[in-house]
């Protein structure tokens, strides 16, 4: 217990998938424009990246390593990966139409964002087990949420100031990124 | 062989992915902490970039076109793994200084931008040296941003002290925050000089914010740039 609590506490903040680990840079600027998208990208990545941290896992430990093939992990991760976000979209579309509005335009988007398959992979070089990789990838995502949607109240607030006219747009969202980053050493005392 | 030197020319300069396009933002940031890092990514990335712009050129009239995005993901992935297990053979600092990036080259819009844009379109020979073009202008990239970082963060370029004894180095621009804040940098000199073009031709040549915050990015792969310079042209051919 006291070690899944280290992982989850040492992923989600000390090495925030996107403040140290540049991981999901993309979503992180172009989706932080408003709380609400924010909250609604970061909800869909974590729902995705639970998910595929447990999948990727399994075919891992119970395909890839008993045939001798983990060289091809990165491979097969991709290809997983594409079609779980396709599965899950046709299925919540289907069953929880609820869930498909809140989280639906920002399935799509997800494949493309590195940090799925970047944490298929840390899971594997960390030789985690499916359970503790499922909660690293649960904690990695959370943290991706928690920093989406601290970006995304600052520049709602950042919108109205006066900024000098080259550093309009994504610079200073650049410079808010790096102050953030700053902001997160602070964790590293933590562990 | 005058297209063949447009194209390189092209990658290197007209298109940098990194400074014009602002594509594949992740390896930029994460692996720039010194320039030789910076050399290795860029290199690693442009020799995946070719083979793969080879290979999808010459299998582009058998790729049927509604499953070409998944063709292309394995072709690239397969090209990668091979890249992986060579440094993992050959230079293996090199690969434990990149570790995790290596492998997400796989997901670097600008491959797949490449692929999409201009390899499944055009003949072999053009697309590999789009591929080399491409490629060179992200090394370059890479190799500049590493290389001010580690000059500013330990005084050093390739390891060789640049700095005189007394410099106290910024250690903050070798870690995370630093990355952010020199991309920053860069990207306001480039609006400042984009700004100084716009004012001289009276058109603003880019959407909203550059193709790093644009979601659309590895589908458009900065055609609505080229598509803007194109009209830019136009209304300057007209003016004149």
């Amino acid at each position: 217990m006291k070690e899944l609590l280290l992982i989850a506490v040492g992923s989600a903040f000390v090495n925030n998938v996107v403040l140290s680990q540049f991981l999901g840079i993309c979503p992180f600027l172009g989706v932080s424009k408003k709380v609400e998208t924010a909250a609604g990208m970061g909800s869909a990545v974590v729902f995705v990246i639970t998910l595929s941290s447990a999948v990727t896992g399994a075919i891992y430990q119970f395909v890839l390593t008993p045939l001798h093939i983990t060289y091809l992990q990165t491979i097969v991760f991709i290809l997983v990966i594409a079609a779980l976000v396709q599965f899950v979209e046709m299925f919540l579309k289907k069953k929880m139409q609820g869930l498909y509005r809140a989280l639906g335009v920002y399935l799509p988007l997800i494949t493309t964002n590195c940090a799925v398959l970047g944490i298929a992979l840390v899971n594997v070089q960390k030789s985690y087990n499916i359970l503790t990789g499922v909660v690293n990838g649960f904690a990695t995502a959370f943290g991706f949420l928690v920093s989406i949607v601290i970006m995304a109240g600052i520049r709602e607030k950042t919108e109205y100031n006066d900024v000098p006219k080259p550093f309009q747009g994504m610079p200073i969202v650049l410079v808010t990124a790096g102050l953030m980053a700053i902001a997160f050493f602070g964790f590293s005392g933590l562990l | 062989m005058k297209k063949v030197l447009e194209r390189l020319f092209n990658g290197l300069i007209k298109e940098n992915p990194t400074f014009v396009l602002m594509l594949g933002m992740c390896p930029t940031l994460a692996v720039t902490t010194s320039a030789i890092n910076g050399l290795g990514m860029g290199l690693t990335t442009a020799a995946v970039l070719t083979l793969s712009n080879m290979m999808i050129s010459m299998l582009r009239k058998v790729i049927p076109d509604k499953v070409r995005i998944p063709a292309f993901i394995v072709i690239i992935a397969s090209f990668v793994t091979i890249v992986e297990l060579l440094l993992e053979g050959f230079v293996p600092s090199l690969y434990s200084a990149l570790g995790i990036y290596i492998p997400l080259i796989v997901v670097n819009c600008i491959i797949l931008g490449r692929a999409e844009a201009y390899a499944s379109k055009n003949p072999v020979i053009l697309s590999i040296f789009d591929g080399i073009g491409m490629g060179l202008g992200f090394t370059m990239a890479l190799t500049i941003i590493g290389a001010f970082r580690e000059l500013i963060g330990s005084g050093k370029i390739f390891n060789i002290q640049i700095m005189p004894e007394a410099y106290e180095p910024v250690t903050i621009f070798i870690l995370a925050p630093g990355a952010f804040f020199v991309l920053a940098c860069l990207t306001a000199l480039q609006n400042k000089l984009k700004m100084k073009k716009a004012k001289r031709d009276g058109v603003i040549i880019q959407c909203d914010s550059g193709c790093a915050s644009c979601v659309n990015a590895s589908s458009c792969a900065g055609r609505m740039v080229e598509e803007k310079i194109k009209i830019t042209k136009k209304k300057g051919a007209v003016k004149a």
